[in-house]
């Protein structure tokens, strides 16, 4: 029993460890030609232009509710001029960078696991090699870039549909000025909250890229490793990403001390 | 070695999961010939042919392009030998996110510096020798396996190779197409001086095209030579192979 557990961990770890080397490979091959420019663009436009109806339509909602919720409770304290600065902080610090992860995890990591995983089983990643193309720098060198890319622009659009959705929440019940509730939300806001809380979104990126990538660009067994790809892309990106926000959390509030106030 | 051959392998070993599929395979094939490679199913023949572009490494022995090792060629050394040769899935691998018109411009479109309009004319000029010109702006879901088969078989052609290796080139197809593809391959030998290599079962098809034959057979070649001398092999199994597929 103890020492099937130790192995299970040592496996996890084991798995980790590949994955990590996947990925930074990956960066390291980034810097060299070619620079797969036009594929970087065309990824960064399916995994960012097309995920921005999903994250725009989730942060609005989730604007909306935390918005609902908090009125209920800073009413008890006649405190409800501070729900526009509440929700900003909590969207733009700490809400808004894991849902777009998470969301992001779902829709394009799942995505990525499956189309690889599918080019992996019907051969077309062998036919790019025979092609005299770097299969793994035309496929996941540009996949893990773009996510890096789209994560930060997409966090942010987040943090802003998420506050239009507070504030349309609140304009219901109150008569706040559209003005009026950006500044008070971002009243509290500096750069010391806003970069390192979409800055860490680089690293979730990253791990969303590199993880689907890995499990896709080795999928094996037919259409059900496909399936399996995809499925666990989704389940050890989204894990990946919880677990790593409590240490870059921690990080953040070590380098950025305004940033725990 | 000698500049007429093309490939050769040199006592090529390869097994998976402790399996051998191939022990001590050597063979050449000399420039501007064919060689066709037969053999029951899972007797090594597309391991064999994946193994010439590097996609497979063997386990021990040499292989042969253009006289140079592939052991011994780095990453760049290996593409260069890539683009001189042409390779033709079994199930023909096309990229199934993009038109079979530019699944054939492709290769032109990754190596070459050729303008947009010399590259439309050339993929229409391949496309109209596999007899789908009309077919380029349909996505390769849209099309029928046979036909995947004849876009994967232009990919394949595109660049213009010096080599090309084919596999089952009429699996898919029917007779009259399957003769036409033979009919192709053969011209590209004889016209363009191609070197091809071909594994198939069909023993028409390996007729037509091959110069030489080779037969697998428990991971060696049991016989190679002309298709005349296989008719009258002293090997039971590979006179009983060829007089079961010989009328068809």
């Amino acid at each position: 029993m103890f020492s099937s557990i130790r192995s299970l961990i040592a496996n996890a770890f084991s798995w980790i460890g590949d994955v990590a080397r996947f990925g930074c490979r990956g960066l390291l091959r980034a810097l060299y030609p070619p620079f797969e420019i036009l594929e970087i663009g065309r990824q960064v436009f399916e995994v960012g232009y097309r995920s921005i109806p999903l994250i725009a339509a989730a942060g609005f909602a989730v604007g909306a509710v935390m918005s609902m919720h908090t009125r209920a409770s800073l009413e008890r304290f006649g405190a409800e001029s501070l729900i526009p600065m509440g929700l900003g902080m909590a969207m733009i610090k700490e809400t808004g960078p894991l849902v777009t992860a998470l969301l992001f995890s779902g829709r394009v990591g799942a995505g990525i696991g499956a189309e690889l995983g599918a080019m992996r089983v019907t051969e077309q990643i062998d036919a790019l090699e025979s092609l005299a193309v770097d299969s793994f720098k035309h496929l996941v060198v540009t996949r893990i870039l773009a996510c890096m890319i789209a994560l930060p622009l997409l966090t942010t659009m987040m943090n802003f549909t998420g506050i239009v959705g507070g504030f349309v929440a609140e304009t219901v019940i109150s008569d706040m000025s559209f003005n009026l509730y950006f500044d008070r939300a971002l009243s509290a806001i500096d750069f010391d909250d806003y970069i390192p809380a979409t800055g860490k979104t680089v690293l979730f990126g990253f791990i969303i890229g590199t993880v689907s990538s890995y499990l896709g660009y080795y999928t094996r067994g037919g259409t059900a490793g496909v399936g399996q790809a995809s499925t666990k892309s989704v389940v050890f990106s989204s894990i990946l990403v919880i677990l790593t926000n409590v240490i870059v959390v921690k990080a953040i509030f070590f380098f950025f001390p305004g940033a725990a106030q | 070695m000698t500049v007429d051959v093309a490939i050769r392998f040199d006592r090529v070993c390869k097994s998976f999961n402790g399996v051998k599929v191939l022990d001590e395979v050597s063979f050449d094939v000399p420039r501007h010939t064919a060689l066709c490679i037969l053999g029951r199913s899972g007797t090594g023949k597309s391991v064999t042919l994946r193994q010439m572009i590097g996609l497979i490494q063997p386990d021990t022995g040499s292989i042969f392009i253009n006289g140079e090792n592939l052991a011994q060629v780095d990453s760049r050394g290996l593409n260069r030998l890539r683009k001189q040769i042409g390779f033709l899935f079994q199930y023909s691998a096309l990229f199934d996110s993009i038109s079979v018109g530019e699944n054939v411009a492709f290769p032109l479109r990754r190596h070459t510096r050729l303008g947009e309009a010399e590259i439309t004319r050339k993929v229409g000029e391949l496309l109209n020798q596999v007899g789908l010109e009309q077919h380029r702006r349909k996505m390769p879901s849209e099309i029928s396996g046979g036909m995947q088969k004849r876009v994967g078989l232009a990919r394949a052609m595109a660049m213009d190779p010096s080599i090309l290796l084919v596999d089952e080139p009429s699996s898919g197809l029917d007779p009259v197409t399957a003769v036409e593809i033979d009919n192709l391959l053969a011209d590209l030998k004889r016209q363009r001086g191609t070197t091809l290599v071909v594994v198939t079962h069909n023993i028409p098809s390996a007729k037509r095209i091959g110069d030489t034959l080779a037969f697998l057979h428990n991971g060696r070649i049991l016989e190679s030579g002309t298709p005349e001398q296989f008719e009258n092999s002293r090997h039971e199994l590979v006179r009983s192979f060829m007089s079961v597929q010989g009328g068809t």
